[in-house]
């Protein structure tokens, strides 16, 4: 699977003479980024206390009504345009029915036939180009509380901290081919959403959590198979391993002459595997009809353009903007834009220092450094202020390349001024040219016989003065200039 | 002041105002002769103690600019009161205290009025005669063994027995004008998205609207200028100009048309009902009012609508009382099986066939066939009032089909149970407002009432339209206390 996921070649399974293509949908659900719940004015902070942040209305007490949350209708629209999609100018909230302890109302307030957000697309940038996945739509919903089983041995405990906050189910059309395509998506996803500031994509707490369709067909067939659905991913990497699994399973039914039936799978992480959870017939009869406590949702032209007017610049753009700008390559661009931190850090490196340097020190030694300490880039040792120093010095030529990584690794430490480092630690490059015409006389005059060899032919023999001269000089010698003088005196 | 509980709650207003007489002796009064009248079974839960050191409170301290100064209510158990016991009348919510109080009774306290108990009602709102409260049946103080009408059954009931010098009540397909008829009192439901739902124990969120019990037309345009507001807590209220209900109540309907719909002429209705809806019509004209016969050709659905709509919006509303987080918990080997258990104990008979019918006609493969349909059906219907309203300004109608019956008489028919709505539920379909007077009596002497019906937030039209009928009417209640010994 790693090395499918480097070289994004076709997905495709084999078994005997066979082929087979799998087809991929996935529904997202994505945490609104807001202060306050869906319908309730309770807090939404992850990590509290359980169940310190639940109202009234939160725990479905007798009259209790709900009041939908502005912010969260904007957040959606906002996400909405940046899949590109169509907004609809009304919507419909539904109650979907089913009993469970974590649900306190007996039904979770959701869009079915009305979602407040159309179709649209998602551009992947991927290895051998883009590639566009169709959304099918995007709708709010409430988030459940969460049974706890395990603290207890003979209770099952509720937190309804999570209780009312608002999702996004984000559902693509059945356009993902590969494990790479779904990385690409989920990431492209994550990016967009973190660039409008509408979900902050954090998977580990639960903020983007996807279920995934998947079915098989063999390869050229145009008709689509049985699909399963694999419910409540929380990582990439179990997406791809779920799905892995379970289109290797389907290919292994057909194989056998079986057929596949369409279920709800889960994933067991630990096993590896995916396992029937309730077939169509066993499926919930959720008994959708729309909330006669909320009015539909009636959005008019201006609240919608001037959601629009405010909508900062996304990745796509961004991408566009650095290339036809700063000259970046394509595969340098996506690197950049990619993370909208990233985005603003080089932004600010580069608005005050070299753009080509800006780029290779950030995407080069910058990035190791963080992978290393495992940081984010909000979390960087060196500001941009002081990388865009240090690349000043670069460029003036104060120091040569090679000082520079020496001085990148003292800045680590608390963010140290460059400018500074080279003060104090003399690393200033030599290329004041009578200084350096001393050193390499003395040089010259020291090595007779080689330079006797490189007048006869040896023209090897040009990097060892070279060489001799930068050691002499501790480094510092400018290269550029140490080459001309050389040549000078030596031809 | 033996006859303090003889007064109309705005004689009462006055009188306090004017100082003639202190809250506490009124609440005094209240409570003492509430005591008295257990037999009846209004109440579900006594507030009196806390109510009479209210009143002094307020005595000590009084606000006559209040619209309530200091004027005891009991109220009907669907309106959560902070710290009160709040059953809907269900074993489900027994021993339930909310910690909030309802809109609708925060205003009452807000303009000084003071909770003196709770009033029996059918389990969740749902019934036509109060039989289907945990809490027991209700008895009707114009004749014992008569039902109070439902479900504001124990409303009506203490209403007209003077328990509670006016009340409130809540009305889903009728809840509030059939008892207020069945009782010989005057009962207002005002437009959906009058008084806030908020705090109100939900029955059919798209139909249920509060609204004022009283002994007069003048009282229930005093408490609906009191509960009226707009609620930003409840999405369906809605923001329009309340009005000086009471200041503007007057009788002059010259030149008002009123409609009458012909299709209200049902079979079998007794003939005092038809006669008593041409005095009314007579009284309009004599009034200078005009009557007008109009079109409402979808009444017919309006029944089998209502009885589709109301339970499919219960099945889900009432899926919050699961044992969970409050209430009623049975034990169970499993949550399914503590769900089962919680809910075949913890609800009656009524509220779990109307759940039942909710959940059938909400389900896969049956949803298009009735609860689609019943919503068109229900515009259909909101139409023909539209359309109707372009000719006339409020329609003339019984409140209902017949006089109150017998406990136990219509137990086990709960078709012909449901058929007491048949002049109601149409007006909840279509959101309107619409009053009850009493306006006499059938041959055994039980009162029967009329209904006015207006457009959308035209309840002072209905008002002061009720108000003239009233004053031409003379319509006097028989009641001989005889539960008191």
């Amino acid at each position: 699977m790693d090395k499918l996921s480097k070289e994004n070649k076709e997905y495709l399974i084999k078994r005997n003479t066979n082929e087979y293509e799998v087809v991929i949908g996935l529904e997202v659900h994505a945490q609104v980024l807001s202060e306050s719940k869906l319908f309730s004015t309770s807090p939404t902070k992850f990590g509290s206390e359980p169940n310190t942040q639940v109202s009234l209305v939160d725990a479905a007490f007798p009259g209790m009504l709900p009041v939908i949350n502005e912010f969260c209708i904007k957040q959606a629209i906002k996400t909405g345009i940046g899949l590109n999609a169509k907004i609809n100018k009304k919507s419909i909230f539904d109650r979907k029915n089913y009993f469970y302890a974590d649900l306190p109302q007996g039904y979770q307030i959701s869009q079915y036939k009305n979602p407040i957000v159309g179709e649209g697309t998602v551009t992947l940038d991927l290895p051998n180009g883009e590639k566009k996945i169709g959304i099918e739509r995007l709708h709010l919903e409430q988030d459940a509380g969460k049974s706890i089983h395990d603290i207890d041995p003979n209770n099952t405990l509720v937190d309804l901290n999570r209780s009312g906050v608002a999702l996004m189910e984000i559902v693509s059309k059945p356009d993902l081919r590969s494990l790479d395509e779904v990385n690409s998506y989920i990431k492209k996803l994550r990016s967009i959403m973190r660039y409008l500031g509408t979900c902050d994509g954090n998977m580990q707490e639960g903020s983007l959590r996807a279920d995934v369709n998947v079915s098989v067909r063999k390869k050229g067939s145009k008709e689509l198979g049985t699909r399963c659905e694999i419910k409540n991913v929380n990582s990439i990497k179990f997406m791809q391993m779920a799905i892995d699994y379970e289109a290797n399973r389907q290919v292994d039914v057909i194989e056998e002459g079986g057929s596949i039936d369409q279920e709800t799978r889960l994933f067991d992480t630990k096993k590896n595997e995916t396992r029937s959870m309730r077939s169509k017939e066993d499926a919930h009869d959720y008994r959708y009809f729309p909330d006669p406590d909320l009015l539909p949702l009636e959005l008019d032209e201006n609240f919608i353009n001037d959601i629009k007017k405010n909508i900062p610049e996304l990745p796509d753009e961004k991408k566009k903007r650095f290339i036809e700008k700063f000259k970046l390559s394509p595969y340098e661009a996506n690197i950049l834009v990619s993370d909208i931190d990233t985005s603003k850090y080089f932004e600010e490196v580069s608005k005050n220092s070299d753009v080509k340097l800006a780029t290779n020190w950030i995407t080069g030694e910058l990035f190791a450094l963080l992978n290393e300490k495992n940081l984010e880039i909000t979390e960087s040792p060196i500001s941009s202020k002081n990388l865009s120093k240090l690349i000043n010095l670069i460029k003036k030529g104060v120091i040569s390349g090679k000082i520079a990584k020496t001085i990148f690794e003292l800045m680590s430490d608390g963010d140290k001024d460059p400018e500074k480092i080279v003060e104090e630690k003399g690393l200033k490059q030599q290329s004041d040219p009578k200084e350096l015409e001393k050193i390499i006389d003395k040089i010259i005059s020291e090595n007779p016989k080689n330079v006797e060899l490189y007048k006869s032919g040896k023209d090897k023999l040009f990097g060892f003065f070279v060489g001799q001269v930068m050691k002499s000089s501790g480094g510092k010698a400018n290269p550029q200039l140490v080459n001309e003088i050389l040549k000078k005196k030596l031809n | 002041m033996s006859n303090i509980i003889d007064l109309k709650l705005f004689e009462l207003v006055e009188k306090i105002k004017k100082k003639e007489i202190s809250s506490n002796e009124v609440t005094k009064a209240f409570i003492d002769r509430s005591q008295k009248s257990k037999k009846l079974n209004s109440y579900i839960t006594e507030n009196f103690e806390n109510a009479l050191q209210k009143a002094k409170q307020f005595d000590e301290k009084p606000d006559f600019n209040k619209k309530l100064p200091g004027i005891p209510l009991a109220v009907k158990d669907l309106f959560c009161t902070k710290n009160i016991r709040t059953t809907a009348g269900s074993k489900i919510l027994e021993n339930f205290f909310p910690t909030y109080e309802s809109t609708v009774t925060q205003n009452i306290l807000d303009e000084g009025g003071i909770i003196i108990g709770k009033l029996n009602c059918d389990e969740f709102a749902m019934g036509s005669s109060n039989e289907t409260s945990f809490f027991g049946n209700v008895q009707n103080p114009i004749s014992e063994n008569l039902v109070p009408g439902g479900s504001s059954g124990g409303s009506s009931s203490a209403l007209a027995a003077k328990l509670t010098p006016a009340t409130i009540g809540t009305d889903t397909g009728g809840s509030i004008r059939q008892p207020a008829s069945f009782t010989g009192t005057v009962g207002l439901k005002p437009t959906y998205g009058s008084c806030s739902r908020y705090g109100v124990v939900a029955f059919a969120s798209s139909l249920d609207q509060a609204g004022p019990m009283t002994q007069n037309v003048k009282d229930s345009a005093l408490m609906l200028e009191v509960i009226s507001s707009y609620d930003n807590k409840d999405s369906t209220s809605v923001d329009f100009k309340r009005g000086q209900y009471l200041k503007d109540l007057n009788e002059n309907i010259k030149g008002k048309k009123i409609g009458i719909p012909k299709q209200y002429r049902v079979d079998g209705m007794p003939k005092e009902i038809d006669e008593l809806w041409k005095k009314g019509m007579k009284i309009i004209e004599d009034n200078g009012g005009e009557i007008i016969e109009i079109n409402l050709p979808n009444t017919n659905y309006a029944l089998p609508t209502y009885y589709i709509v109301a339970p499919a919006e219960a099945s889900s509303n009432l899926a919050r009382y699961d044992g969970v987080k409050y209430g009623f918990r049975s034990k169970g080997k499993n949550l399914i099986d503590m769900y089962e258990k919680t809910r075949s104990e913890g609800f009656g008979d009524e509220v779990k066939r109307r759940i039942m019918i909710g959940t059938y006609v909400l389900s896969s493969g049956y949803y298009d066939a009735y609860y689609l349909k019943a919503q068109k059906v229900r515009r259909l219907i909101k139409n023909d009032f539209d359309h109707a309203y372009k000719k006339v300004d409020a329609i003339l109608t019984p409140s209902t089909p017949s006089s109150a019956f017998k406990i136990g008489e219509k137990t086990n028919d709960p078709v012909s149970m449901y058929l007491n709505d048949i002049f109601t539920v149409p007006i909840n379909l279509a959101g309107l407002p619409a009053i009850s007077i009493p306006a006499g009596h059938d041959k055994s002497g039980y009162p029967l009432g009329l209904q006015v019906i207006g457009k959308a937030f035209d309840e002072q039209n209905i008002l002061n339209i009720a108000y003239s009928i009233e004053k031409n009417i003379n319509f006097k209640n028989n009641i001989n206390d005889w539960w008191i010994n």
